[in-house]
């Protein structure tokens, strides 16, 4: 059985996801070790809280370089998508860079309750992760900050006047921004979808 | 579009459910993942668990509970009740809740908001406010709203809405607002109270307290502005199905989540 591997830092909800893996009939380690990570067959970047804290530390142990240079499938969620990308406007942060798209806050509107909270429907792009998905895709989002749609969105999601990144991909890497762990049966099978999904197929 | 959210809501005393839970198709009724996973699976969208533990001793029992709940559920769950530290949330966070609900504790000292919602984000931090209408008015002519701790028994003298408003400067991502003049009445939402708060404050409230028909669930997302409506016994016995809720609540024109 191949090896999922949860990066393991200072802003991880990991027991939610170990659970969602458990589900699925499959273990994880939670590791640092750079090695670990390499020898993974898939790495998982979950994350909740804040964005320069989170970069502070990886940088400090020297993760940052590590996951920017991995080779297979690795899913980033929450916090964990935003960190893949350049920059986030949470606190001016430089992220990983991972992906080109940046993060900004949801602007002010009359009404429009911050942060975005609660399920809310997936507009789905073309995407392995989303196998086997059907509209409505209900999944369940908790963020203040988000990426605007780019060329990199694989899945967008609306809020008030703003119709956002809900997923990114590039090469070997996808994001979501919702709790696919905490999404009921269709954030599982989208978990699923990344487990059994095959390495060519997401370049 | 962002949904409309139903949270039942368990109370837990000693790892068990309390509040004569009636349902024929559990085989243990008291057991509190049993029917969480039961309200999980019927289209609840998030749950709420409540310990009403009465001695110190046996809350070693809810951490444990929490760490099923999270084996089991994969919706979003909220835990509150007698949480007393940053180290409590710390445990219940890393038994696998989602968000933590904090009422007495913040009342008594504001900052453990601040300090929560650094320490672990606001998107876990569910501010708890018990309110019950003082019967004064203030110079708009709007009814005031005093807070109450201690599971509605005790009052603070803190006018409510300011308090909310204090609870989201300080990071709070959520206001968890009971009405104690509606709870158990069954007689509708407080929709006034809620809607005022609704428009105060920027993040999301989440009704409860007097739940008894659909109708009123209707009321309190329109007229009321609730991001999100709780309610316990009417579920526990049946007198409104999940399933039929949100079906109801969809042909009412209520963003609602419901799966084909």
């Amino acid at each position: 059985m191949s090896s999922i591997v949860i990066v393991k830092y200072n802003a991880g909800n990991i027991r939610s996801v170990l659970c969602a893996l458990n589900r699925l009939g499959r273990d994880a380690t939670v590791s640092d070790d750079p090695k670990v990570l390499r020898n993974a067959s898939r790495v998982i970047f979950p994350g909740v809280g804040e964005a320069s804290s989170a970069m502070r530390y990886l940088r400090q142990v020297h993760l940052d370089e590590v996951l920017l240079s991995l080779q297979q499938p690795f899913l980033g969620i929450c916090l964990g998508m935003q960190l893949m990308c350049s920059r986030s406007e949470e606190n001016d942060t430089d992220c990983l860079g991972i992906f080109e798209s940046q993060v900004v806050r949801f602007a002010e509107e009359p009404g429009l309750k911050i942060p975005h909270m609660g399920w809310n429907t997936l507009g789905l792009g073309d995407d392995p992760l989303f196998a086997g998905i059907t509209d409505p895709a209900w999944c369940y989002f908790v963020h203040s900050y988000y990426v605007p749609a780019s060329k990199e969105t694989i899945a967008t999601c609306t809020y008030g006047q703003n119709t956002f990144s809900a997923a990114l991909g590039a090469g070997n890497y996808r994001g979501v921004q919702f709790h696919p762990e905490k999404s009921g049966p269709l954030g599982e099978r989208i978990l699923k979808n990344f487990l059994e999904i095959s390495e060519d197929r997401l370049w | 579009m962002l949904a409309k959210r139903i949270i039942p809501c368990l109370d837990v005393r000693d790892g068990r459910t309390v509040k004569g839970v009636n349902f024929v198709n559990l085989r243990d009724a008291g057991d509190a993942v049993e029917l969480a996973a039961l309200y999980a699976r019927q289209g609840a969208d998030e749950l709420t668990f409540l310990d009403i533990t009465a001695t110190v001793e046996n809350r070693g029992t809810f951490t444990s509970l929490v760490r099923r709940i999270a084996d089991v559920i994969d919706i979003p769950f909220t835990v509150g009740g007698g949480i007393r530290s940053v180290a409590d949330v710390g445990a219940l966070l890393d038994a696998g809740a989602d968000k933590i609900s904090i009422n007495s504790m913040a009342v008594k000292d504001p900052r453990i908001i601040d300090t929560l919602a650094k320490e672990f984000g606001s998107q876990c931090v569910v501010c708890a406010i018990d309110v019950r209408s003082n019967h004064t008015f203030d110079a708009d002519g709007m009814l005031g709203w005093e807070v109450y701790v201690a599971g509605g028994r005790t009052p603070t003298g803190l006018e409510a809405l300011s308090w909310a408003v204090e609870a989201e400067d300080r990071g709070a991502g959520e206001i968890l607002l009971t009405s104690m003049d509606h709870d158990g009445t069954k007689a509708g939402f407080a929709v006034e109270l809620t809607r005022r708060f609704s428009d105060r404050v920027r993040i999301p409230i989440i009704a409860s307290g007097g739940a008894g028909a659909m109708e009123h669930f209707t009321e309190i997302f329109t007229s009321g502005g609730a991001d999100a409506a709780l309610a316990a016994s009417i579920f526990h016995f049946h007198e409104i199905d999940i399933p039929e809720l949100k079906i109801f609540l969809e042909k009412h024109g209520i963003p609602i989540r419901l799966n084909r």
